[in-house]
């Protein structure tokens, strides 16, 4: 079913002048029962099913999508890839999560166009370069590349970036991680589905879990809109939604979902190859390969699940960019969207056992769970197989919200929130 | 955009406002346990659907108020003073 892709497939489909490609993944009737169940067809679901099948040799797994894989947040982001965080145990999780990414289109057979482009940071005070001194010597202390750069350097990162004297938003400096980059969201998505679907995972779309059934307090199974299913190890993969799943399954969750928007403009010429990160402004931008500035706003700071951003944010982010980057200024936005985001205290993500013996969920990474969507897979496929927390993930567990122990990233999270 | 009825000044923007999240959270006894302590710091319902939540009129009045609000559809069905039980 699942085709080998290579410059000979590719060569072969064009002389049968690609009529004969077959689905690039097999969309499954559910089984009435499962060793393994993950809820939700994003990337980190997926990406748990594929690791499960790779990694753990579990293959008797189905992955249960509400709607259509990588509809939600995996369809929502800005793309980017990066892992320049402030914490050790941040620095080894996000970095395992770039380095899978790197080698991801050969893993999975499937490009999914990882681009390297780097991530400029701007500094817009003295205290903003205080600040990321900080933050780029922390990075290299945990063996994550980061170079401070100057403004000399920042006219050639980033050209049209306004650095006169008389500019609205200074720009002093930054810092830059060049192994960030982007890669492309619905690739990977559909690279997972492809790869875990030739091992012999079911990817079971239009399947709302609208239940959880136990037995002696362990979770023994799923009722869903297609019927109840059973399985010994269920996790979660639902980002935004994670707080619904928990409210069906009998506990509460210490995230609050919120709306993060995004837009886009109309496709330039080339312009800006790298990713530019203010966080001053609250505003990010890289331009995609078809040439549109994809543009990540902050978060619109009231609770949402309405999938769709508030204006009076689209206005504050737009007129951020133009502060800094004035050329733009004629260019018409396309498009705008919203994807609902689990924000925790902490700005760092759970990955573990919850309350309920049986039932796993990865959850939490709020702004950033584009990026940790290798890592994130790898770690619920590890907790979910052999029933002990990868040690990635042993710092982030739900029991820091009763110890104490939180890993505050919510300055290197990128964004205010 | 959000148009938001503050009790004080009237039907104003969202971008006079700010969100002060989940309303009527009890403030635990100075004895409470950890596990009693982190859930009323961090544990929210989060609810999809009818919230009762915290609002301040920032550029305005500068007053506190709560409302009742759909996270989906972002209607708001209620607004109440601060010092009241929760609306239904």
């Amino acid at each position: 079913m699942s085709n080998r892709y290579s410059a000979w497939s590719l060569l072969r489909g064009a002389l049968a002048r690609h009529a004969n490609w077959p689905a690039a993944w097999r969309d499954a009737d559910p089984k009435p029962a499962y060793d393994v169940i993950v809820v939700g067809g994003g990337g980190h679901g997926l990406a748990a099913a594929y690791y499960l099948a790779k990694n753990h040799g579990i293959t008797n797994v189905a992955v249960l999508e509400r709607g259509w894989i990588g509809g939600g947040n995996t369809g929502r982001n800005t793309t980017i890839i990066r892992s320049n965080y402030l914490y050790p145990e941040s620095a080894r999780l996000y970095d395992f999560s770039l380095r899978l990414y790197e080698k991801l289109s050969a893993e999975l057979n499937y490009n999914v166009m990882v681009s390297q482009r780097g991530l400029v940071l701007l500094a817009h005070s003295r205290h903003d370069l205080d600040a990321m001194s900080r933050w780029a010597n922390a990075m290299r202390m945990n063996g994550v590349d980061a170079e401070l750069i100057g403004r000399e350097e920042l006219a050639h990162w980033a050209p049209g970036l306004d650095l006169s004297p008389g500019a609205r938003i200074p720009v002093l400096g930054g810092f830059v991680q060049r192994r960030a980059g982007t890669a492309r969201h619905d690739a990977v998505a559909w690279g997972y589905a492809r790869a875990a679907s030739a091992l012999g995972v079911d990817i079971v779309q239009n399947c709302e879990v609208r239940g959880f059934v136990t037995a002696d307090g362990r979770v023994t199974g799923v009722e869903t809109s297609r019927g109840r299913i059973t399985a010994g190890r269920i996790g979660i993969a639902a980002a935004g939604h994670s707080s619904v799943l928990a409210a069906l399954a009998g506990f509460r969750l210490p995230v609050t979902s919120y709306a993060l928007q995004a837009l886009v403009s109309e496709p330039l010429k080339p312009v800006l190859d790298t990713v530019v990160l203010s966080p001053g402004t609250g505003a990010y931008l890289s331009q995609s390969d078809k040439g549109e500035l994809v543009i990540g706003a902050m978060l619109d700071l009231f609770p949402s699940y309405a999938q769709r951003g508030s204006f009076a944010i689209t206005q504050s982010i737009l007129a951020g960019v133009l502060a800094m980057f004035p050329a733009y200024a004629r260019l018409k936005m396309l498009r705008q969207w919203a994807g609902i985001v689990d924000v925790v205290h902490d700005s760092s993500p759970i990955i573990g056992p919850t309350p309920i013996p049986g039932l796993y969920i990865n959850c939490g990474w709020g702004t950033g769970g584009f990026k940790g969507i290798p890592v994130g897979g790898w770690t619920l496929a590890h907790v979910l197989a052999t029933g002990e927390n990868h040690p990635l993930a042993e710092p982030f567990q739900l029991e820091r919200f009763t110890s104490g122990r939180l890993i505050d990233e919510a300055a290197a999270s990128g964004i205010a929130h | 955009m959000m148009i938001i009825p503050c009790p004080h000044c009237g039907v104003r923007d969202e971008n006079e406002f700010q969100c002060g999240g989940t309303a009527h959270l009890a403030r635990p006894p100075l004895d409470a346990s950890d596990r009693e302590w982190g859930e009323y710091l961090y544990f929210r319902d989060n609810p999809k659907g009818g919230h009762r939540e915290r609002w301040r009129h920032a550029y305005g009045c500068g007053r506190w108020f709560n409302v009742v609000r759909d996270t989906v559809t972002h209607e708001i069905s209620a607004v109440y003073p601060i010092t009241e039980p929760p609306a239904r």
